[in-house]
């Protein structure tokens, strides 16, 4: 298929490879942000194709792991409402609250539906008059724009029936509180290219120079992954900490300043809640003063829901690259891709869920790898 | 401790659902999605009731003798969304597939029974082409309808019409089809692009329109199976990659057969218009339903006579071999991917969601 095969190619991987394993001389530990180039990373075997010095670890941009258990709690308490129909991303239905799923749910009766685009619930809305339509407007800053046009085509179709379930999440403050932690073992990022299309890259700047730490904005097909591991490794053999652009055919350094407007004409930024992480200062949106008729969380008065997450779960840790998935006890045993303790065994994109496949092929191989 | 005040688990002395506590206390839809929970419910409630040495294969198929006569009998249900899609509609689906089912077993099909459900106010028309659909199909594959049954529910009850067949046929004698035969070193034939059915409904679900429109490939392989028997190899598995895809058709035969199996994911054939609505819709072609498309597992020894035979049939001219029967990591299926690393392509839990990104 065009514009994606060439980016599929064996031949440029095998070429990316053998000059990976040309220039590095030593160890290297490595994070991706996203939990797309995670998808990418597991999807295509990527990381049994790198040497042994190179170890990925897998980040926290995977937007369905990282939303707290309280908000996940509060979106059940909304969807189980007889007069809500409750829309979602695909893969959040399948994270276990304090009780159930939302797939339990919508077997108990209540009225849950996938949508593609959150702009599709206004459809709903419009054809749903006597009920309440509410989104869980989930995501980093990629589905920020499409997210906040839903709630200004709202008001400006006089969609009264539409709100949003904010837990909006940005990647700039994770990585700085990745960086700061003690434990820290992450030399250089894999930047987030889809965050970036929107956002532009000039706020990695600061932190690469803070930490020295190279980052490079990289995409999501398999040669982008292997050519932004290697940027970032010949930086760290140069001993340079930049911000790169891999994602150079989408990504500016400047971003999308139509979506950014938008964005800021909907959001404001807040402290946020991580699941897992816990609180990280101005790390996420919520819905500006001017928008608060679609603000789910006020209207279902579900404020107040506060849950404490299991404390046998390590997601915390292995979100932050401190702690591989096998290291928890709960792991393959209590925690399984069928009933998962935490949102990191839930979605494909989770690096326990990835560990999960990936450790029964180790057990019956015995395949020595190092990530 | 007196008796009285002895806490009895009732659900223990009833027979409690064996599903461990922490498992789910409704029927989710993920139950029927052909992957993990599908299996669970199949194994841990349905098979221990009836546990016989016809159903514990769990082949498509029941294969047993009735005097000289070996005979196949299988059962299926139709529960469509859309009832009417491009290529083909409920009526034809649930021909094809029982036909399938019995094919898959090395059986010629003879006789099939059909089950309506109805829902009040179906249109008549509709019910009408339906009815033609079922038909034509039958008619085509050369197999007579025999009986059959037709209730109708309340409004609300049933989504528009549901149908059940069943079939029986008839296997020749020497035809051994068995998911356990799968060998160390057999290889592996899929007859045509994957993904096609599951694209061409999802695609009317979402209203999605792509510059050509994709049509089920819902077809009858009863003719193919014939052609690739009629080779006089020994095939030792054959299987249709419905629900759950080309993966889970594929990981419960390594786990039948105690194997291991290696994919080339470069060899596995996909129309570009399929691959191009699986990016936009965030899914993965090998666990997406087909319904006129076969797996055949057979001895590398034979493989030349096989593949010619599936290419040589109308519906089998882009088959392929798309991997290998391993000794290596027994029960799970792996793929060399197409930039040349590998991966486990594993049973999907539940129904495939799509991804947020």
């Amino acid at each position: 298929m065009k514009f994606l095969d060439e980016y599929r190619d064996e031949a440029l991987a095998q070429k990316i490879v053998d000059e990976i394993r040309r220039v590095v001389t030593k160890p290297w530990v490595l994070m991706e942000v996203c939990g797309g180039q995670t998808h990418t990373i597991v999807k295509y075997g990527i990381d049994r194709l790198l040497p042994d010095e190179i170890e990925l670890v897998h980040g926290p941009g995977c937007p369905v792991c990282v939303t707290p258990l309280e908000m996940i709690d509060k979106a059940h308490t909304i969807a189980q409402r007889p007069d809500v129909i409750f829309c979602s991303f695909g893969d959040m239905l399948r994270v276990p609250g304090s009780d159930a799923d939302l797939l339990v749910l919508k077997s108990r009766g209540a009225d849950i539906r996938v949508v593609y685009s959150p702009i599709d619930c206004l459809k709903i809305a419009r054809a749903n008059p006597e009920k309440k339509v509410v989104f869980f407007a989930i995501g980093f800053e990629t589905t920020a724009p499409a997210n906040a046009m839903s709630v200004w085509q709202a008001r400006k179709q006089r969609i009264n029936n539409f709100s949003i379930l904010v837990s909006h999440v940005l990647v700039p403050p994770a990585i700085g509180s990745i960086l700061q932690s003690p434990l820290n073992r992450v030399q250089g990022f894999l930047g987030p290219g889809h965050v970036c299309t929107i956002m532009g890259y000039r706020e990695y700047e600061p932190i690469a120079e803070r930490f020295r730490v190279p980052i490079v904005i990289t995409g999501f097909e398999p040669t982008d992954i292997l050519q932004g591991a290697l940027m970032a490794i010949q930086q760290l053999e140069a001993g340079t900490h930049e911000v790169q652009n891999q994602y150079m055919r989408v990504v500016q350094r400047d971003g999308n300043s139509v979506a950014q407007s938008l964005v800021n004409e909907v959001f404001e930024v807040c402290d946020r809640k991580w699941r897992g992480v816990g609180s990280i200062p101005k790390s996420g949106y919520r819905l500006r003063h001017e928008f608060h008729e679609y603000d789910a969380e006020l209207l279902f008065d579900v404020k107040e829901i506060d849950t404490q997450e299991s404390s046998t779960c390590i997601s915390g840790l292995v979100l932050r690259g401190v702690k591989k998935p096998q290291d928890c006890p709960a792991f393959g045993k209590q925690c399984t891709p069928e009933h998962p303790l935490g949102a990191t065994m839930v979605s494909a994109e989770g690096a326990c869920a990835a560990y999960y496949a990936y450790g029964r092929h180790l057990q019956a191989t015995n395949a020595p790898r190092n990530s | 401790m007196h008796p009285e005040t002895v806490n009895v688990d009732v659900g223990a002395l009833l027979g409690a659902c064996p599903l461990p506590l922490t498992d789910y206390k409704q029927i989710v839809l993920a139950h029927g999605s052909g992957g993990r929970l599908s299996h669970q419910l199949i194994q841990k409630i349905v098979l221990p009731q009836f546990r016989n040495q016809f159903l514990d294969p769990l082949h498509d198929g029941a294969i047993f003798r009735l005097g000289e006569t070996r005979v196949a009998f299988t059962a299926d249900s139709y529960v469509v969304s859309p009832i009417f899609f491009p290529g083909g509609d409920i009526g034809s689906l649930s021909i094809h597939g029982t036909i399938n089912d019995l094919a898959m077993c090395g059986a010629r099909p003879l006789y099939l029974s059909a089950s309506f459900i109805l829902e009040e106010g179906l249109p008549m028309e509709d019910f009408w082409r339906i009815v033609q659909s079922m038909h034509a199909a039958a008619d085509a594959a050369g197999v007579n309808l025999v009986t059959g049954d037709t209730k109708v529910v309340d409004r609300g009850k049933a989504d528009k019409i549901f149908i059940n067949t069943s079939g029986v046929g008839v296997v020749p004698s020497g035809i051994n089809i068995d998911p356990a035969r799968a060998q160390v070193g057999d290889k592996i034939i899929i007859s045509g692009p994957v993904a096609v059915h599951g694209i061409a409904i999802m695609s009317v679900r979402e209203g999605l329109e792509f510059e050509t429109e994709i049509a089920s490939d819902t077809a009858a392989l009863n003719t193919l199976v014939d052609a690739m028997l009629a080779t006089k190899t020994d095939i030792h598995v054959l299987r249709d990659p419905t629900r759950g895809g080309v993966t889970s058709a594929l990981s419960e035969i390594a786990q039948s057969a105690r194997v291991g199996m290696l994919l080339n994911e470069a060899r596995i054939p996909i129309s570009e218009e399929v691959k191009g609505a699986c990016e936009i819709l965030g899914l993965d072609p090998l666990y997406v339903a087909n319904e006129g498309k076969l797996l055949a597992i057979v001895s590398a020894r034979d493989i030349d006579p096989v593949l010619s035979a599936v290419k040589s049939h109308p519906l089998g001219q882009q088959a392929a071999v798309i991997g290998e029967v391993t000794r290596d990591h027994p029960g799970l299926v792996m793929m060399k991917t197409r930039i040349g690393g590998t991966r486990v392509v594993d049973m999907l839990s539940g129904e495939q969601l799509p991804r947020i990104c």
